[in-house]
């Protein structure tokens, strides 16, 4: 029988003297605080900064008659994540599925309003959302028979739609093929934020993965190579190598070669994440017995062939929380950016409260970019969480402790 | 008879010829970029020399321990960054150790509201931006503190704009903060630019080191806990005396890279305007466009930083394992 909740309570709370003095004034202290943080929020601050500026946190300065490319750019990653969530779940709607719609709903009628947008982006924003629960309904009715209905090319081809829809997002943003170039310089505030971290994402992990092999390598040049390179990344913090990249990378190369000022800052993040991320990696290659490279070399596959197929498969499992951590710490570098002059979200924010009208709105602001970040990278920490179910092969195992191990898997 | 295979897929050549074709691009890469670093130096007029080091720097540091001022040469100016560094980071060190390991500690209490807030405050201090936090304390919290007799006053400790006051000796007596002409003087005082620092480093880190804590007592076994509750040993003395000293072979390896870390981060002290190595070499660099040299010399004490902190944890690691075994 389990306790009542009033026993619990008393278990939680009050379960020896000190226990009920502590709890006391935690509770006096979080009432106070709670009260406090309240009245401030709804009395006190006052949101017409973020309201005002909210088209200069989304996407800084960028030209309102080029706006168009970014509304096309989030309805088609709507509908590709409407496909891919109704292609991933079908027809069942558990209940993680059903707090997110939800939630997803409620912000789509709460967020444009409290930002008092006009009623036509309003529109736009309900109409987004539902575009995504429509396609996740439909989709996972009909998407499932189809998907059975595919070739296996036509399975393995889908994913790369996918790089595509990001190549696509790059043109649309950067503009050329027949679309007016918009100049990195004009990029801002989330939009530029989320590029960068995205950018470097994207391209740390092939360089990551690469280090971490020729880190394990057994040819020596390979391996110091790449000790060398890690360390030297990692014993430096990231704004020394964005402030290198700035002032130095002028120099390295030929006159009028070097990148834009946005596009180097994202090279540097890419190489230094690349750095943590082989890390990672190496940690989850050390965690794959070396039998397992033996016997796929015995059944005559050739060394890229048993990497690829059988260690780094079970290495990247491994690694996956703490890549996952390490791509959430590059989502927060980002906002070094602004310390070396670029508008990302903090950037934005600094240069908003640098206009007179809005001075000493600083804790609006900063409180919103602080929402804002810990709730992207609460979503990235849960996604990993839940991707890391998903890729559990042990789950079907008994509890470790009480299973002898078995002759077939030692 | 099999032919012998071509003489390049050959198995003691392959790894020859690998290493052979990666090198050389590596070596190509390189002396393209030294190539072009050179070039454009030289047509900058800016080549390689550190003669500028003895220059006087012509620019004052709003705080510094060593006595500095605008005629001392550049070298004395990137001295009193790098002292300035080594303290918030031995502050910070020493600050985030404390309320990290009381964080993690308290993951295990037996209280459930304190335990709860505990996960609460790791979650929110790791999912937003440290630089983030940085500017919150700095900008609205110390520079929205009042000054004067409205500052908040604490046995001992007064908060002000101004900074930081806290009682201590001076000339062999105790003081306490005291307010002289509408100015807070005492014996410890730091600048509200370092305190800002502090308390967002301290606050960020520690949310990682109770991590790194709470890992190292939940690789402690459950009987240890068992045994010393049968004894009828409080839940703190437990974790002090039985847990703890057990935990410490996890948690030091931990605490090395957090600390590393810290010392990075100490270099965002430039966004709250303390003056620390990498904003005095922000400077000199504007100052004198010795970009190359700057950068080696930043490069460098980073370094030095990281490998003394490793040195000093690695010592530390072995002292326990040894009284472990």
């Amino acid at each position: 029988m389990s306790p009542s909740l009033p026993q619990r309570l008393r278990r939680e709370l009050m379960a020896t003297p000190t226990d009920a003095v502590v709890s006391l004034v935690l509770i006096v202290a979080i009432t106070a605080a709670a009260v406090g943080f309240l009245r401030w929020a709804l009395f006190k601050a006052q949101w017409v900064v973020i309201q005002a500026n909210s088209t200069l946190f989304a996407v800084g300065r960028y030209p309102i008659e080029q706006q168009w490319r970014l509304w096309l750019l989030v309805t088609l990653l709507t509908a590709a994540t409407g496909l891919g969530w109704g292609l991933l779940r079908g027809r069942r709607w558990p209940l993680h599925d059903r707090i997110a719609a939800g939630l997803l709903t409620a912000l789509a009628l709460w967020a444009p309003a409290a930002l008092s947008l006009s009623l036509a982006i309003q529109l736009r924003w309900w109409a987004l959302t539902a575009l995504l629960l429509a396609l996740r309904w439909v989709v996972g009715v009909w998407g499932p028979g189809w998907w059975s209905g595919l070739s296996p090319l036509g399975r393995r081809l889908l994913p790369l739609g996918w790089p595509l829809l990001y190549l696509t997002g790059m043109v649309l943003i950067s503009g050329g093929l027949g679309l007016t170039p918009v100049s990195p310089s004009e990029w801002g505030g989330l939009m530029l934020t989320l590029l960068m971290a995205s950018f470097a994402m994207l391209l740390s992990f092939p360089l990551g993965v690469a280090l971490a092999l020729a880190r394990r390598s057994d040819l020596p040049l390979l391996r110091w190579g790449s000790v060398l390179y890690i360390e030297f990344i990692r014993g430096a913090p990231l704004i020394t190598l964005l402030f290198l990249g700035q002032n130095i990378l002028g120099f390295l190369l030929p006159g009028g070669v070097a990148p834009d000022r946005v596009w180097r800052a994202a090279w540097v993040l890419t190489f230094f994440c690349a750095a943590y991320l082989a890390e990672a990696v190496r940690s989850g290659l050390a965690a794959v017995p070396r039998g397992q490279f033996e016997a796929a070399r015995a059944l005559g596959l050739t060394v890229p062939q048993s990497l690829a197929r059988v260690v780094l498969p079970q290495a990247l499992r491994t690694a996956l929380p703490t890549m996952v951590g390490q791509f959430i710490s590059l989502l927060q570098d980002t906002t070094l950016l602004s310390l070396i002059g670029l508008l990302d979200l903090l950037g934005t924010a600094r240069s908003v409260m640098a206009n007179p009208a809005y001075l000493g709105k600083n804790a609006e602001v900063y409180f919103t970019l602080a929402v804002l970040f810990w709730c992207c990278c609460a979503a990235l920490g849960l996604g990993s969480r839940a991707l890391e179910r998903r890729l559990d092969t042990s789950r079907s195992t008994t509890n470790p402790s009480d299973s002898a191990p078995s002759p077939a898997v030692a | 008879m099999p032919s012998s295979p071509p003489w390049w897929r050959d198995r003691r050549v392959i790894p020859w010829l690998v290493q052979g074709v990666v090198g050389l691009v590596v070596l190509v890469v390189i002396a393209f970029l030294l190539g072009n670093l050179v070039r454009n130096l030289s047509a900058a007029g800016l080549l390689l020399s550190w003669r500028w080091l003895g220059q006087p720097a012509g620019f004052d540091l709003s705080e510094s321990v060593l006595p500095f001022n605008a005629e001392l040469p550049y070298w004395r100016a990137l001295m009193a960054g790098l002292v300035n560094t080594l303290r918030a980071v031995a502050i910070g060190l020493v600050g985030s150790t404390l309320l990290g390991t009381l964080l993690g500690m308290a993951a295990f209490s037996s209280n459930g509201l304190l335990r709860r807030l505990a996960v609460v405050y790791v979650e929110v201090i790791r999912n937003i931006p440290l630089l983030l936090q940085l500017v919150f304390w700095y900008f609205v919290v110390f520079l929205s503190l009042p000054n004067g007799t409205d500052a908040l006053q604490f046995p001992g400790v007064v908060l002000a704009k101004s900074g930081f006051y806290a009682a201590g000796f001076e000339q062999g007596h105790w003081h306490g903060p005291a307010l002289i002409n509408g100015v807070w003087h005492a014996p410890l005082r730091l600048s509200v630019e370092l305190t800002a620092l502090l308390t967002g480093l301290i606050a960020y880190t520690s949310a990682f080191i109770a991590e790194v804590v709470r890992g190292g007592i939940a690789s402690v076994a459950k009987g240890q806990w068992e045994a010393a509750a049968s004894l009828g040993l409080h839940w703190s003395i437990t974790l002090r005396r039985v847990v703890l000293p057990q935990a410490l072979r996890v948690i030091i390896p931990g605490l090395n890279s957090q600390y590393i870390g810290l010392a990075k981060n100490s270099s965002l002290a430039v966004a709250v305007g303390y003056t620390d190595l990498y904003s005095v070499a922000e400077t000199t660099l504007n100052q004198t466009g010795r970009a190359v040299e700057v950068i080696l010399l930043l490069l460098g004490a980073y370094l030095v930083i990281d490998l003394l902190i490793s040195a000093v944890m690695n010592g530390l690691n072995r002292l326990v394992q040894i009284r472990e075994r």
